[in-house]
């Protein structure tokens, strides 16, 4: 049987090989995995409005944790706030040089970076037309990307960091501070909507020429 | 679904004699290198893929020495310099009674990163082999490893945080130490080596001969 199988008839999920029937799904449903459980396919419209719509909320909270003030401390007279920015630049002194740039890549640059290219790849698809050109390697390099993108786990290391500091000062969180509470809340939604698997189909469907 | 039932033998791409593109999932006639729809190298299903993840496992664990051994903060308080380790700054917290940070910090920064040096080298000496014994559990370990390893970095994002907010002069101020980067190397190295290392592997054996699944 091994000869007579059409590798267009099926797809191999990502992550554990498994074969499945490729299938056009209703609006509603969703495929899984049968041996791992990661998702498959998503519908595809109304995924694609809801990824676009939740990239774009994320890049405002982006800038908007950029901009304003994140962190404050105050005592005995003396006070120090701190933006995003700054917090990324702590190793930029010297030889951690190297580490500050990466820092400000993982919580800033590649999530923005990853949100843009999302938008970019998704919009024309979601009005039925052809993807713009270079979509496949701007995805390609936005699923990449997706590991090092770490805002979230940024946001547990301010957490940790206030517990550190509470003895020692009275702190005060910004508005950045939540910006960056709801981007996290914003992006983990936005995972839920995505499927890589109907975004590549899109994409190769609606090729142009 | 599959997850929590008895384990059952599923049909991979590999078995069928075709090839699956791990980037989109797309299947490919056997000897096909690249990805037609997503423009991803199609890599074989090979053992020679493990070189990838113990040169990456090798330089993580090396860096992940320094990162012990030297301070990740230095702290200035009213004049006096003191300077904590990773394993320092645990023992500090558990002093202020703050049980559930030191929890998350000591998980975060020494049993994840040590769980993960023994995962990854565990799955690399075990799978590939002729026998697929224990593939689920082997699935399951590259899950959580896969879905884990990144949360290590929560510590130096602390130490960036601690050395920009903590700049009151006189009274206090914290700067980062070198473990901030050798733990940083190490948390990448060793995302990179369980990125290279490919599930796939998992179920290479003796074939099943089950029908694809819907
Ligand atoms: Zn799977
Ligand atoms: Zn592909």
């Amino acid at each position: 049987m091994n000869t007579t199988l059409d590798p267009a008839a099926y797809l191999a999920c990502p992550h554990c090989d498994t074969l499945h029937h490729s299938k056009h799904l209703a609006a509603t449903e969703r495929a899984r995995c049968a041996r791992c459980d990661t998702l498959l396919i998503a519908p595809r419209a109304r995924s694609f409005i809801h990824v676009i719509a939740l990239s774009f909320t994320a890049m405002i909270l982006m800038a908007g944790a950029i901009f304003f003030p994140f962190l404050k401390i105050d005592a005995q007279g003396f006070s120090n706030a701190s933006s995003v920015f700054q917090a990324a630049m702590a190793f930029s002194d010297g030889l951690l040089l190297p580490l500050s740039i990466g820092v400000l890549a993982m919580i800033v640059g590649l999530p923005a970076v990853r949100f843009a290219a999302l938008i970019y790849v998704l919009w024309p698809l979601t009005h039925g037309r052809p993807a713009y050109r270079h979509a496949r390697t701007v995805f390609r390099l936005t699923e990449e990307m997706q590991p090092w993108a770490m805002a979230e786990i940024f946001i547990i290391g301010t957490a940790v960091a206030l517990v550190k500091v509470a003895g020692l000062a009275h702190v005060s969180l910004g508005p950045a501070f939540w910006a960056f509470c709801a981007l996290i809340i914003v992006t983990a939604l936005k995972n839920s909507y995505m499927s890589s698997w109907t975004i590549w189909d899109a994409i190769a469907t609606k090729k142009p020429i | 679904m599959g997850r929590h039932r008895h384990e059952k033998a599923y049909l991979t791409a590999h078995d069928a004699g075709l090839t699956g593109c791990r980037q989109c999932g797309k299947v490919w006639p056997k000897d096909s290198t690249q990805c037609g729809r997503c423009g991803a190298h199609l890599q074989p299903v090979s053992t020679a893929s493990l070189q990838r993840v113990w040169a990456c496992w090798w330089a993580g664990l090396f860096c992940y020495i320094p990162a012990n051994a030297y301070p990740m903060l230095r702290t200035n308080m009213l004049g006096s310099e003191s300077n904590s380790t990773i394993m320092g700054g645990v023992i500090d917290l558990v002093g202020h009674h703050n049980y559930g940070i030191a929890l998350i910090v000591f998980v975060a920064s020494i049993c994840i990163p040590i769980a993960k040096f023994i995962a990854v080298a565990y799955l690399a000496l075990v799978v590939g082999k002729d026998k697929r014994a224990g593939g689920h559990p082997h699935l399951v370990i590259y899950e959580i490893v896969e879905f884990v390893g990144r949360w290590s970095m929560v510590d130096v994002f602390v130490v960036a945080i601690l050395s920009a907010l903590v700049q009151l002069g006189a009274i206090a101020s914290i700067h980062p130490g070198p473990a901030a980067a050798a733990f940083a190397l190490s948390v990448a190295f060793t995302m990179i080596s369980a990125q290279s290392f490919d599930p796939r592997l998992i179920w290479r054996g003796p074939k099943v001969s089950s029908p694809p699944h819907d």
